[in-house]
Parts: structure tokens; sequence; C-alpha cells
């Protein structure tokens, strides 16, 4: 078990060592990101025991894809894709940066490329977290870590997008009815037998609502909180070019300016900036990853439905078989079918909507208390700092 | 001579006071003290025609005043009325004559037509708090009704220069000067490098003053942003705990829900320190840097005004020399008695500019070394708010841990 790598969103993860997934490397060219994937494995089925190759994100998007198309997988939630990396705002930040250059001093230009640099890092470091829990869901899952896809995605040496590029011939229209968002209507509206399902679909459809409404409020809280470090930031260099200005007279103020932005400096804005990402990191990528992994129970309880709005078409069409007399025999191939496909589905599905709830409320436990420590942890240096600050300036 | 002076409800000493008090100085007075305080705003009339009305506590013991203790009703433009008769008798005699606070016209009619909102509210007290910090000194003066006669005994000891330069006729040469002359085009030979370094010196602290107070108030702007994003987001967290089917998650989400709304108020309060502690300190700064750049260019037109009457003199004299040579007893005598009146006004133009650039110097200093002493403990101040926050943060978190570490 390897304890530094349990990101915030899952745990018990990748501690089967049958099968140990990391991805211990990326690298960014301009709007793309290489992701060294790296396996270690005990199972024969791998042609070695060990093992890295290059990826992109959108082998990760074909690897989710393919399993979604996969009927066998019908009764399992499949683990959300990856969302694509998003370097826009630290993007955005340079381009404002590049073009304030000429206005700012060569110290607020120097500082500001550097807490943009650590942004560039923190969303680099978020987006290389997300695909590897990808990964890590799916080698911890019983029936999906066998997948042959699976296994090519891990092994195959060589680069993908061919693979990638048939497989979206192949699927074209299927693939869009399929994956699309689960159909709340038909969802709702199918006539439930099964009181556990019944009981789930409620739940999941409201749980759904108001997880989407607290990722988007915790993504704006984060936000704000990411406006007062950068605040934090400018204030810094003003105040750093203020007590700069040379006048004996002043030099109490000045003492007082260089002492407030040394404070703010490695203080405030270290700190409040860190507060945002553990935030972030805790919270809001907590709900945002649940949110995700909600649709994609979602797309479960859609594909149940679908197969039992199957399995009572194909009672009518047996009925009508019957009535007009032909085909029967087909009709009740047919009939047959689509009831052990239902079966099936409701049974591993009721099994996963288990685990699921389960890995919720650790995955909740565990972040909600590690934030909650974190946010201890850095009032109190913020305090210490504080104190500090405020005896050296009063002592004066 | 020891002057102690201490601020009670204000969050920033008292530029005034000290104004004041120095003149007492000179003269030889004793040590005093003096506490005001503005509060209480209360609306008195209806519509268009209502206002505003503070009341302004005194405690002292300053022997001007008939009273140790009293208190007395203002309005806002009382105290521009003041600060205008101040600087009206002091501004242009080197004096710095601390601005008035800003007036704000939208502020104010929604508060006269009645609007209770947030932003009214936010408004009487921004006004409440400003009058304070600008006008203990003022306020003084204002005191007693008879208004001009406290303001023409404190101003005694001085009363013999100030009635010279605030004769009419002066005061309408200044004036035309002033209009006349635009700041950048007075070509003023300064002898003086102690003056031309302090202006310098002023204009870069202006610029980065100006500077400071736009991102400071760019943070309160994102505080209060923090506070509303935190407070929604505290709502959809109970909601979500609502709808949570595992009992202690459901408590832990709610609980959750609970300490972000308490944290919300938490950040609201911090952006009221943010702006009451920190940016008002520097957007009062900014216009006190102001008032000194005026007085330098009080000394500027000062400067202009004896050049201009040495020019006239010299334009007389030379009207005299022409005219020794026509027939005009009459015009020549005129003239005699200008040239007289001239030299008269030249040598009172170089005592002036002398005068002032005297008072300037004095009043830099002091203003140096007492802002400073202000600035650092406003800052502290400011230091601590912050660091109230961080206490009842890590109270809050800590009393929501066991909450989280009882999922199961």
């Amino acid at each position: 078990m390897l304890p530094e790598k349990l990101r915030s969103v899952s745990v018990d993860l990748n501690n089967d060592a049958s099968l140990l997934i990391d991805i211990p490397d990326a690298l960014c060219e301009r709007d793309k990101v290489k992701f060294t994937v790296h396996t270690k494995t005990t199972l024969s089925s791998f042609q070695k025991p060990e093992f890295s190759v290059p990826r992109q994100h959108e082998d990760f998007i074909w690897l989710h894809d393919t399993l979604v198309e996969t009927e066998d997988y019908a009764g399992l939630i499949i683990p959300p894709a990856p969302p694509k990396p998003d370097f826009e705002s630290p993007r955005e930040k340079m381009h404002k940066l590049g073009e304030g250059e000429a206005t700012m001093t060569k110290e607020e230009y120097t500082k500001m490329k550097q807490e943009l640099e650590a942004e560039y890092l923190a969303v680099f470091k978020k987006t290389v977290q997300v695909h590897e829990v990808f990964l890590q869901r799916l080698s911890s899952h019983p029936v999906l870590s066998k997948d042959r896809n699976f296994q090519i995605f891990l092994e195959y040496d060589q680069d993908l997008s061919v693979r990638r590029k048939n497989a979206k011939e192949m699927f074209g229209g299927f693939f869009k009815n399929m994956v699309k968002s689960a159909d709340e209507v038909l969802i709702a509206g199918v006539k439930e037998v099964d009181d556990f399902f019944e009981q789930e679909k409620t739940f999941l459809l409201d749980y759904f609502s108001k997880i989407k409404e607290a990722t988007a409020k915790a993504e704006k809280m984060t936000r704000s909180h990411k406006n007062i470090a950068d605040d934090y930031i400018r204030l810094s260099a003003t105040l750093n070019s203020l007590s700069a200005e040379e006048s004996t007279n002043y030099y109490i103020i000045k003492f007082c300016l260089k002492l407030f932005q040394n404070f703010l400096r490695v203080c405030l804005k270290k700190v409040e900036g860190r507060v945002a990402s553990d935030e972030e990191l805790k919270l809001t990528e907590l709900l945002r990853y649940y949110m995700r992994d909600i649709q994609a129970a979602k797309d479960l309880l859609y594909r149940r439905a679908r197969a039992l709005a199957d399995y009572e078409n194909s009672n009518k069409a047996l009925d009508k078989a019957r009535l007009k007399g032909k085909d029967v025999s087909q009709a009740e191939e047919h009939q047959k079918r689509c009831l052990q496909k239902f079966d099936t589905l409701s049974e591993s599905g009721k099994k996963e909507l288990t685990n699921f709830k389960a890995r919720r409320v650790v995955a909740f436990r565990k972040n909600l208390v590690e934030m909650a420590e974190l946010e201890v942890k850095h009032a109190k240096n913020n305090m210490t700092l504080l104190q500090g600050c405020i005896e050296l300036l009063s002592g004066n | 001579m020891f002057v102690h002076l201490s601020a009670f409800y204000s969050y920033r000493s008292l530029p005034f006071c000290r104004f004041f008090l120095q003149i007492e100085e000179e003269e030889g007075g004793d040590s005093f003290d003096i506490h005001i305080s503005v509060s209480d705003p209360e609306k008195v009339g209806d519509g268009m025609n209502a206002y505003m009305a503070y009341k302004v506590t005194t405690k002292t013991s300053v022997a001007l005043f008939r009273q140790r203790d009293f208190s007395v009703k203002r309005r806002f433009s009382d105290f521009l009325g003041l600060h205008s008769k101040l600087a009206s008798k002091y501004l242009h005699i080197g004096y710095i004559v601390p601005p008035a606070p800003e007036k704000s016209i939208v502020g104010m009619t929604k508060v006269k037509v009645g609007k209770e909102d947030q932003s009214s509210n936010e408004f009487v007290e921004r006004r409440r708090s400003a009058l304070e910090r600008y006008d203990e000194g003022q306020a003084t003066a204002m005191l007693s009704s008879y208004k001009h006669l406290k303001l023409k005994l404190i101003l005694l000891p001085r009363a013999v220069n100030t009635q010279a330069l605030s004769s009419a006729g002066i005061l309408r040469m200044v004036n035309k000067a002033a209009e006349a002359v635009n700041k950048m085009t007075i070509k003023m030979n300064e002898s003086d490098a102690w003056f031309e370094e302090k202006q310098q010196h002023f204009e870069n602290l202006d610029a980065q003053l100006r500077k400071l107070h736009a991102s400071v108030e760019c943070l309160v702007c994102h505080r209060k942003e923090l506070s509303v994003n935190t407070a929604q987001f505290a709502k959809s967290a109970a909601m979500l705990g609502n709808s949570e089917d595992h009992t202690a998650l459901s408590r832990a989400l709610s609980q959750l829900a609970e300490v972000e709304e308490k944290i919300d108020q938490l950040h609201q309060d911090q952006a009221n320190a943010d702006f009451y502690l920190f940016s008002e300190l520097l957007g009062d700064y900014v216009r006190l840097i102001s008032a000194v750049k005026g007085v330098f260019d009080q000394r500027m037109k000062t400067w202009q005004k004896w050049q201009d009457s040495q020019m006239l003199l010299q334009k007389k004299r030379e009207a005299e020399a022409k005219l020794q040579f026509t027939n005009k007893p009459d015009k020549l005598q005129q003239t005699k008695d200008e040239i007289k009146e001239l030299e008269g006004r030249v040598q009172q133009g170089e005592r002036d500019f002398e005068q002032i650039s005297k008072t300037i110097r004095k009043e830099v200093s002091r203003f140096e070394k007492d802002r400073v002493k202000d600035f650092k403990m406003s800052i502290v101040k400011y230091l601590e708010s912050l660091v109230q926050t961080q206490q009842q943060l890590i109270k809050y978190w800590e009393a929501f841990l066991p909450e989280a570490k009882a999922i199961s």
C-alpha cells in the first residue's frame, strides 16, 4: 500500500498488490498533457511485471467509452471519465501578465510570475490526480480490472490513436444513444417492482440535483478565496514599492510597511492560497467527483430501466405473436433473453449501488476530516505569524 | 511641554485636534486632553429636506471650553462649513488643513428618501465614522452656538497675521492669480532644495498610496463576494445534508452547513474591518496628502503674488520716470502714491512668502512625526482584527472535527 498516493476522492484503492497503477509523471506541452502510466502487477495476464506507457487524455476517454459500450458491463457503475485538463485560468493570467509587463516593476513581475507558475502546478497536480483515480477505480473493481481494453490501455506500448479512431467509427450513433445522460423521464416513468431500486431511484435523482448545486456553489466559494489570495499578492507588491520610498523621516512607516508586506507575502498570501487550494481539493473536488459518480450510477439505472422496458416490450410482442400464431418460439426466446438481461442487471446493479453508497460515505468522511484539520492548521499558522508581526510593530 | 491626546471611539487619531492644540502649545498652554465621538445618527425631517443629525459628544479639560462634558447635534453640512472656514483662514498661510469628509449625493438622497436598506445603513455608518475620524478638533469649534466666536477665540493668537491676509483685496488678488496661473506653468526659482525634495516625495507617496488604496478596495470587494458565496454554499450544503440518506453523513453535512454559515458572518465582519480599518485609513491619507500638496501650491501662489507685485512696481517706476518729463503734476503725484503702496505690497509679499515657507516646514515635520505614529497604530489594529478572525476560524473548525469523525 502506498499511503501517500491515497487521493481525496476515493479510498481503499490501489491496495490490492496484484495490480498497482499510478501516474508518477506527466509532461505539459502546449495544449496536450502526456501522462506516464506506470503499472506493477503479479497477474500472469500481463506480459511483464512492471512497465510504463505514455498516454494522452483522449486515450482515457476512449477507454471509458469502450467500457460504457460493453454490454456485459451494463450492470456496473462505470467510473466517471476524468475531465479534460483545464489550463484556461492560468493561461489567461499568463496572458495578462505578458500584457502588463511594461507597467510593473521588475520585482512585481517576478513575483507574479512565481505565483502563476504555482497555479499552473496546482492545476497540473489536480489533473494528474483525477486521471490516476480513474485508473485505480478500474483496477480495484473485480470485473472491470479484467477488461481486455483496460489491459491494452495499460500495456500497449504504441500510440493508441489508431484504435481510438476505429472505436469512433464503430460505435457512432449507438454510442450517443447509450452514453447520453440518463433520461430521467424514462427512469422515472418505469413502474418499479423492486423496493430497493425504487428507493435508490428517488434518492439518486434528488441527491444528484443537490450535489450539482453544492458543487457549483463550492466552486464559486473557492474562486473567491483565490481572488483574495491574488489580492494579497498585489497588495504585497504595492507595499513593497511603497516601503522603498527613501525618506529617512518615514523610517517608521517604512518599517511598518516592510513588516506588513513581509507578513502578507509569507503568511497570508501563501496560506490563503493554500487554504483555497486545500478547500478546492477536499471539498470542491470531492463534490465534483461524486456528482460525476452519481451520474454514472444514474446511467446504470437508465440501462436497467431500458432493459425493463425492453422486457415489457418483449412481453407485449410475445402476446401479439401468440395471438397471431406466428414466430411464437422466436418471441419466447427474445422474451427470455430480455428477462435474463434484466435480472442480471438488477442483481449486479444492487451490488454496485450498495458498494457505491459505502464508498461515498467513506470518502466524504475522509475529506471532511482532512479539510477541517487543514483549516485549523492554516488558521493557527496565520495567527502565529500575525501575532509575531503585531509584537514587532508594537514593540517599536 | 506635554500634550496628551487620546481617542475614544475613533479608529484613528485626531488630525485636527493636534492642529488646534499645537496653536495652544505656542501660546504656552498647559497639558490637556480632549475626547470626541460622533454617534447616534438620526434622521430628521422628511422627503428631500430630510437630513441626518449626528450627536457630537465631547469630554475635555481644555480651559477654552466652559464645560467639561457636553454634546450637541450637528449635521454633515455643518462639518463642511467648518472646514471651509478653517481652510479659508489657514490654508493659504501654510497650515495643513485636513480635507473634509466626502460628500456623496447619491448616498444622501437614498437616506432622505427613506430607503432603509443595507447600503444606506452602510452609508450612514461610513459617514458617521468619517466625521468622527476627521473632525474631532473641528467639532470642538462647532460645539457652541457661538460658532464664529469660538473660532475667533481659538484663532486669536494668530489673528494679527490672518487679519492682514484675509482682507478682501488680497484675497481677490490671490484668487485671480490662482486662476491665471496653472500650477504647471508657475516656474518658481526654487532656491530651497528642501521644498523641491519634499514636493517630489509627496508626489511619489501620493501615487503609491492611491495604488495601495485601490488594491485594498479590491480586497474589500472580494471579501464581500466570498461572504456571499460562502452563505450560498452553506445553504446548498444544508440541502445536500437533507437529501443524504446515510444518517451520520447527513448530520455531518448539516453541521458543515452551519459552520460555513458562521464563517460567512466572519467574512462579513472581516470585510468591514478591511474597510474601516484599512481602506478608509488609506483613503484618508490620500486626501491628506492632497491637502499637503495644496499647501505647497499655496506657497507657489504666494510667491507668484509677490513676483506680480514686484513686476507691477517695476512698471509703475518706469511710468514715473516717463512722467517726470511731462507736465502732469497730479498724475505724477498719483503715480508716486501708487509706488509707495506697491513697495509696501512687495515687502508684504516677501514677508508672506517667507512666513508660509517657514510654516510649511514646521507643518511638514509635524505631519511626518504624527502621521507615522498614527499609521503604525492603525496597522496594528487591522492586524488584530485579522488575528481575531483566525481565532474564530480555529474555534469553528475544531468544533466541526468530531462531527466529521463521527461519520461511520
